[in-house]
């Protein structure tokens, strides 16, 4: 096969490329320590940010359930309160992660926020 | 660009194990630089295939000829259109296209999760390396797209007609996007396993992801179903065809899955059950894939012989047994949260529907690989044919279509048998109607198909009502006019409302299916010009022949007048392709040219009640054989100016002394459903994936924020 300095240019400008994306992180300077604590609260907060938003889905659902006639009044009120209780021992423990642990809230989410929507 | 071509596949591979191993190594030091330089690895592993794939695109478009894979599938002549399908018509294109999807989605899940999920993202990042790695390895060593020719033919063998159709520019994507979307799941249930964290935010995280892949490979299976009735000349749209069915398998267990989903979104139970089902259906994916690629079962889908069976075996094989120890050894940390509450309550809806929907895929699979099983205990390959699945699959889909109408119309949790009734009584009624209402029209000669059009009542007024009942609860709160209230309702809760419309096409689709199997009425006749044959009560005539040259290909055709009861009703034209044919063996250039691989043009009149189809399946040839024979003799290398003025002079005596003709005459009812359904179910999906804006998810948040903050049980 015959020597194409084109196609040797150019593989090495996609060689190139690719190093710099993949490099990139590991040049730029440490920034926050990357402790586990850190990682295990971060991981924590945004399971029960999970958990809160399927539980207030679910708060949702069962209005609309009942709204639509698929659960009478009494049913939807022992529903709701149970869901609603559920839903406040999330915030309840995301508070408490938030008290204890720095950068707890993962997702983009702080863990104070709720704090402050439910107060 | 050959070698830049092949410069990209070895940097993807390289990229892909580097990546690999800086996840993992991030994933078990905490290091998160070292987790976004794998994750980035993905990034770079999208963008050198990029550069692969658009290497071999200009080689097909250019027809570059000194690659192996553009010579044995295009030629000169192929139209532009089929130039750049033509790519992933061979295994070696169709493997890179796999990869480079792979690597595009795994891109852009990654960029969307990057801030989430940081101790489950890296061990995901690493799985779907793995699969990066995997066949960037098999277009390494296997299978190259950039193999050269030796020595560089003149000419291309040209694409194979059967895909020429236009459909087959967009299958093979949508399938490929459905089975690669389909290992996101399976590579954050597998994180989700290793680093223990099996809560709700995987499967939130990855439930959108497995909700494109269902909707991709479902649009996939329906574009190759319509391919399949309006390219191949049989007349149907399914076949029960090995690689069919390895399609429907993952796409099967993926619906059990986004079902399910929601029961552990919701109640915290069904654990195993639903990393088990991402488990199955991302294997099922790869299992497709090597169905396809491994020739190890016949099918008019798949490539044929090769050498890529093993290593893609010794995948499977590691993801069956990587899964299984994994579910087993985290089992204590899958543990159910909460009971099942009531029978009568959708979650109990959800797990029968799931039940159904397994037990679908295990007769699939049993059907599919029953060939290979009968070889290996008797020695004798058995083949199951359409009546066997039939047996097992209508009366398991009629279950599952009933389930689709009750499952919206049930409440979670606990549904009141006083609730039940009310919410049954107009569901139940017009299932009632249309049943009677049927049987005395006649229709009770076929039992299944009756019960599936019951079935599918109850789901479109189950639905309906549900919409109706929606709406109407919105306007009593917001007062807004009827059509504002109920875009308002779907808005806002696009996941279930967006299902219910799923629901609603997979009914009138089914009803597609029943009622063109069970009231078909096909015939294969043979006519001569002047001659007519009756179908279903029609009376079709074969009017006149016809001859096209466009491009490469001749057709020889028919014109077919359909009447019903002396009324005219529609002109069908039919007709077979003819191409030119390096491959095939025996005779001269115009012999090969007439007994080389044709293609079929349908004649189709599609109708809402019914399609009237046609197919012109043989063309007596006898009388064409001298005229064939003596210009192979006196012609033996006859330059392609001259080839081209013997094919048009055999035309014209086909014109001029019409033989007689062979002809598949099929009357189907309501065939169009299943298209229109498939749209249904198409837009249902679009519309529970489109995302909320963020500004509406806040405001849902707070609204909910507040009403827990005041005391619990009033509502």
């Amino acid at each position: 096969m015959r020597f194409d300095p084109l196609q040797f240019v150019l593989v090495l400008a996609v060689l190139a490329a690719a190093v710099a994306l993949i490099s990139g992180p590991l040049r730029a300077p440490r920034g926050e320590a990357d402790d586990a604590g850190s990682h295990e609260a971060q991981a924590d907060a945004a399971a029960l940010e999970a958990a809160k938003e399927a539980k207030y889905r679910e708060i949702r659902e069962a209005e609309l359930d009942f709204r639509t006639g698929k659960l009478s009044r009494e049913d939807w009120e022992a529903v709701d309160r149970d869901l609603r209780s559920e839903a406040l021992e999330i915030l309840g423990r995301l508070d408490r992660l938030g008290a204890d642990g720095d950068g707890a809230g993962g997702g983009g989410q702080p863990a104070r926020s709720s704090r402050h929507t439910t107060s | 660009m050959p070698t830049l071509g092949r410069a990209c596949l070895i940097l993807a591979l390289a990229a892909a194990l580097y990546g690999i191993a800086a996840s993992l190594y991030g994933a078990r030091t905490g290091r998160r630089d070292w987790v976004a330089s794998g994750r980035r690895s993905v990034y770079a592993l999208a963008g050198i295939l990029t550069v692969a794939f658009a290497v071999l695109e200009a080689a097909f478009l250019r027809s570059d000829f000194s690659l192996d894979v553009v010579a044995g599938h295009s030629s000169t002549s192929t139209p532009l259109f089929y130039k750049a399908a033509a790519a992933w018509s061979s295994q070696e294109g169709s493997l890179l296209l796999w990869v480079w999807l792979l690597s595009l989605w795994s891109s852009l899940v990654l960029f969307l999760t990057r801030r989430r999920a940081r101790e489950v993202a890296p061990y995901a990042t690493a799985v779907l390396l793995g699969f990066g790695a995997f066949f960037s390895g098999l277009t390494v060593f296997f299978a190259n797209p950039f193999a050269l020719s030796n020595p560089v033919p003149p000419e291309g063998m040209g694409l194979n007609p059967l895909l020429r159709h236009p459909s087959m520019m967009i299958h093979p994507p949508m399938l490929y996007s459905g089975y690669t979307l389909f290992t996101v799941p399976f590579a954050f249930a597998i994180g989700a396993l290793l680093a223990r964290r099996l809560d709700a935010e995987w499967i939130a995280l990855t439930r959108r992801f497995a909700l494109a892949a269902w909707l991709f490979l479902g649009v996939g299976i329906l574009l190759g179903a319509r391919w399949s009735y309006v390219e191949l000349g049989w007349g149907g749209y399914w076949g029960w065809d090995p690689v069919e069915n390895a399609s429907l398998m993952p796409w099967l267990t993926g619906t059990a899955l986004l079902h399910s989903v929601m029961i552990q979104e919701k109640r915290g139970m069904l654990k195993v059950w639903n990393v088990s089902l991402v488990l199955a259906t991302g294997t099922l994916a790869v299992l497709g894939t090597f169905l396809v690629r491994s020739g190890i079962l016949n099918s008019i889908h798949a490539f044929g012989a090769s050498t890529l069976g093993v290593p893609l075996l010794v995948l499977i094989g590691a993801m069956v047994a990587g899964s299984v120890w994994l579910v087993v050894s985290r089992r204590a940390a899958l543990r159910s949260e909460h009971q099942l509450d009531s029978l009568l309550s959708r979650e109990a809806i959800f797990l029968f529907n799931n039940l159904v929907l397994v037990g679908l895929c295990v007769v699939v699979f049993w059907g599919t690989f029953f060939p290979l099983i009968s070889k290996a205990v008797t020695g004798d390959e058995a083949s199951i044919g359409a009546p066997w699945f039939d047996d097992y699959m209508v009366p398991l889909t009629l279950v599952l279509v009933l389930l689709s109408g009750i499952g919206p119309v049930i409440a979670w949790r606990a549904a009141s048998p006083r609730n039940l009734a009310r919410s049954f009584a107009a569901p139940l009624g017009a299932a009632l109607v249309v049943g009677v209402g049927l049987t005395l029209a006649g229709a009770a000669a076929r039992p299944l198909a009756l019960g599936m059009f019951c079935a599918a009542a109850f789901v479109a007024v189950a639905v309906g009502q549900e919409f109706w009942r929606g709406t109407r609860a919105r306007r009593a709160v917001s007062g807004e006019p009827a059509p504002v209230a109920l875009g308002a309702l779907v808005r806002r809760n696009r996941r279930r409302y967006g299902g219910y419309l799923v629901h609603v096409g997979m009914a009138v689709l089914f009803v597609g299916v029943a009622a063109s199997s069970a009231f078909q009425h096909a015939r294969d006749v043979r006519l001569t010009p002047g001659r007519s044959a009756r179908v279903g009560g029609y009376d079709v005539t074969y009017v006149r022949p016809t001859v096209g040259m466009v491009s490469e290909k001749l057709s020889l055709g028919a014109v077919l007048d359909v009447s019903r009861a002396g009324r005219h009703v529609a002109t069908l034209r039919t007709s077979r392709g003819y191409y030119p044919s390096q491959g095939a063996t025996g005779g001269g250039p115009i012999a090969r040219f007439f007994g080389g691989e044709s293609t079929t043009e349908v004649g189709l009149r599609a109708g809402m009640r019914r399609d009237v189809w046609s197919a012109l399946q043989q063309i007596d040839f006898r009388s064409l054989e001298p005229f064939i024979r003596e210009a192979d003799r006196r012609f033996p290398a006859a330059s392609p100016q001259l080839q081209g003025f013997l094919i048009a002079s055999i035309a014209q005596h086909y014109e001029d002394h019409p033989p007689a003709a062979t002809f598949r005459l099929i009357v189907s009812p309501l065939v169009t459903w299943i298209w229109l359904g498939a749209l249904i179910v198409a837009g249902g999906a679009l519309i529970a994936l489109w995302p909320a804006p963020a500004v509406a998810r806040a405001r849902v948040r707070a609204i909910y924020a507040r009403r827990l903050a005041r005391v619990p049980g009033q509502a």
